[in-house]
């Protein structure tokens, strides 16, 4: 047939490439796909915003000259110490056992350098970490695995975690290729075995019960340290209510595009909201309930430059927390393993077969061979250039606007890109005053 | 010494047992009025023994090592949590998630404990003189959970390596908990604990030893519906 009288292949919408891959995929192997990281699809993200900057009605700063201030203190409410940071960007929980022990080294290095704090994760507290952080925040996961006194009170702030953003109501699962005698060890398991992590706690459920455990750790650690609690981005408002309720100094939302080392595809695509819908409401939560900025409000998921910064903190969040961009400053997905990965059936910057641990960069991985690709102290110098240009880009924002403070900034500060960001952000469309749900100019 | 919390604040109580003075030798307290009062005695680390007189509410006893505490009560929810070493003896009955996490120790509770007990146990023994509710020892990984009494639903759901002993009925067992084989090494580490509990009287050939199937370690597609 002649080509005129022929139509192009057509490829449906609905049934494109990966969707295919997915269908056969599950056709052979008869079990869902596992993959580490956050939601890869498009969301309405900081992207969707633009800062205003100044005008005849606001007056700019000076960039590099006038003063703009950075820093943050978590843990107000109750802690005898509170966390004292320079720049209001935290590296997130990341479990030794899911990363290699020089990764969590580089990343405590990097941390401490940039004058912020680093988190352990599921698995307990590392020497590596604890030697390496300065600021050094302590999880107590449903798990518990590692958990113990003598690291509990070492720690400098104890993040009670409900919920993260990728799997909000789910646990997790280490799989058996990643338990390396250490990280049996410390997880109290026999090495080579899936090592569920529980979704739930094992001796509370609800907020009532969350209070008590609060009382607890503060009990055990004398009142000195911030107890944060970490919520996934589900139902923000009243999960930051509920947390407020139970005594938390710093609420910690995680939106869905925040990672996770491990867990189903479905999940991670299919459950909880963007980061960009959750931090207005958490913040009426503090506000209807007198708290904001008096509980701290750390914003995860999906945070990638100084830009997302100063979104978040013009919303109303005290601090922002990055996993994943953490991960790849310090080499995770870097082209230069491309033949790696390559052989791993995917590319850089797609790899997300953590939990396998055949990580070519030695990040999200045991194998000792692996792990001596990554330089703790070179990887630690990246992750704290990352997050000084991190902040100068903020400031660089915030001065536009003229804000001498990073936390002046403010929701009149934005205009939105998409009405679905106007809505979510509750900030004009660009070029309008409207505000979906808000007003109907 | 004794300490009571009608007169005194819950942190004085436990800064004075978390604070303990080696030279002034002080191994003997007694806390008064405990009246379900949440977190007593948690975070202790010293080598001393405390008798609370009356009813505790949730965590008593949290991430204790080396205190020996005796209730003279009931006990809430999570009694002995997360303990790593020492002793813990509750007179009366226990709420829920009795010994949860807990890496070591001994926890002992002469009435009945409640769901859960046990759960994401990590070494610790814990001997139950009465019964023991649904869900116990669920996912638990280590150490030994003695009933005598009998036990209720799903029983060891998920667990890994911890044994379970039950003198009673069980109501049934959970995912991967089987009816393994009570040889001489067994029967010995019961003996064992049931002396250490002041149980010789109870005969260990009247337990049944319970544990892992395995199965369950590496995830599987053909064992799906266990899931």
């Amino acid at each position: 047939m002649k080509k005129d009288k022929k139509t192009l292949p057509r490829q449906s919408w609905t049934f494109d490439e990966y969707t295919n891959s997915e269908i056969r995929r599950a056709a052979a192997t008869g079990i869902y796909d596992i993959r580490g990281g956050g939601s890869k699809r498009r969301l309405p993200h900081f992207d969707d915003l633009l800062f205003l900057g100044a005008s005849i009605s606001r007056y700019p700063l000076e960039g590099y000259r006038e003063k703009c201030s950075t820093n943050v203190t978590l843990g107000t409410r109750y802690a005898k110490k509170p966390l004292e940071l320079e720049i209001p960007i935290t590296i997130a929980g990341m479990s030794f056992g899911a990363l290699s022990g020089s990764a969590k080294e580089a990343l405590g290095r990097g941390a401490s350098t940039a004058g912020t704090s680093t988190t352990t994760g599921d698995g307990g507290m590392t020497s590596e970490e604890r030697g390496q952080s300065k600021h050094l925040v302590y999880q107590l996961l449903p798990s518990r695995y590692g958990m113990n006194p003598n690291d509990l009170r070492k720690a400098d702030a104890i993040e009670v975690v409900i919920g993260q953003g990728a799997k909000p109501g789910g646990g997790g699962m280490l799989l058996g290729q990643k338990i390396s005698d250490r990280v049996a060890e410390m997880r109290t398991l026999p090495k080579g075995v899936d090592q569920r992590s529980a979704c739930r706690h094992p001796d509370w459920t609800g907020p009532d019960d969350l209070k008590i455990k609060i009382l607890e750790l503060r009990e055990i650690t004398k009142w000195n340290v911030p107890i944060f609690v970490k919520i996934a981005g589900s139902r923000p408002y009243y999960d930051t209510a509920l947390a407020i309720k139970a005594g938390a100094d710093v609420v910690v939302l995680d939106g869905m595009q925040g990672g996770t080392a491990a867990t189903q595809e479905v999940f991670i695509e299919n459950v909880g909201q963007p980061t960009l819908g959750c931090i207005r409401p958490a913040v009426d939560a503090l506000q209807d309930l007198d708290m904001h900025r008096k509980v701290q409000l750390i914003i995860s998921g999906g945070v990638r430059n100084g830009a997302d910064v100063a979104k978040a903190l013009a919303l109303g969040a005290d601090a922002v927390s990055i996993g994943s961009a953490a991960m790849i400053a310090i080499g995770d997905n870097d082209p230069k393993w491309e033949k790696d990965y390559n052989k791993l059936g995917t590319t850089a910057g797609a790899y997300d077969d953590w939990h396998e641990g055949n990580d070519p960069a030695g990040i999200s991985t045991q194998d000792p061979k692996l792990m001596k690709r990554l330089d703790p102290i070179k990887a630690g110098k990246k992750l704290s250039n990352y997050l000084k240009v991190m902040t100068l880009e903020a400031q660089t924002l915030a001065r536009s606007c003229g804000k001498n403070s990073l936390h002046n900034l403010e929701p009149e500060d934005l205009c939105a890109l998409t009405i679905e960001a106007a809505a979510m952000a509750r900030v004009p469309l660009a070029g309008t005053t409207w505000i979906p749900g808000i007003n109907n100019k | 010494m004794k300490l009571d919390l009608k007169k005194l604040k819950l942190r004085k109580v436990n800064e004075t047992l978390q604070s303990i003075d080696p030279k002034k030798n002080n191994k003997n307290y007694t806390i008064l009025n405990p009246e379900g009062n949440h977190a007593i005695c948690v975070g202790l680390t010293d080598d001393i023994d405390i008798t609370v007189k009356g009813h505790v509410g949730y965590y008593c006893g949290g991430m204790n090592q080396n205190a020996n505490i005796t209730i003279e009560g009931n006990a809430g929810t999570g009694v002995a949590e997360n303990m790593m070493s020492g002793k813990i003896h509750v007179k009366g009955n226990a709420s829920q998630s009795a010994g949860a996490t807990a890496h070591g120790g001994f926890l002992i509770i002469d009435g009945d404990a409640s769901s859960r007990c046990g759960i994401s146990m990590k070494g610790i023994d814990i001997v139950v003189k009465g019964s023991v509710g649904h869900m116990s020892a669920f996912m638990a990984q280590s150490g030994n959970l003695i009933v005598c009494g009998n036990a209720g639903e799903a029983l060891g759901d998920s667990l890994y390596e911890t044994d379970i002993y039950i003198r009673g009925k069980v109501k049934s067992l959970g995912a991967d908990c089987i009816e393994k084989k009570m040889d001489n090494k067994h029967l010995k580490k019961l003996e064992k604990l049931l002396k250490k509990a002041k149980l010789e009287k109870l005969k260990t050939k009247d337990f049944k030893r319970y544990g892992s199937a395995r199965k369950l370690y590496n995830f599987k597609i053909d064992n799906v519906s266990s899931y």
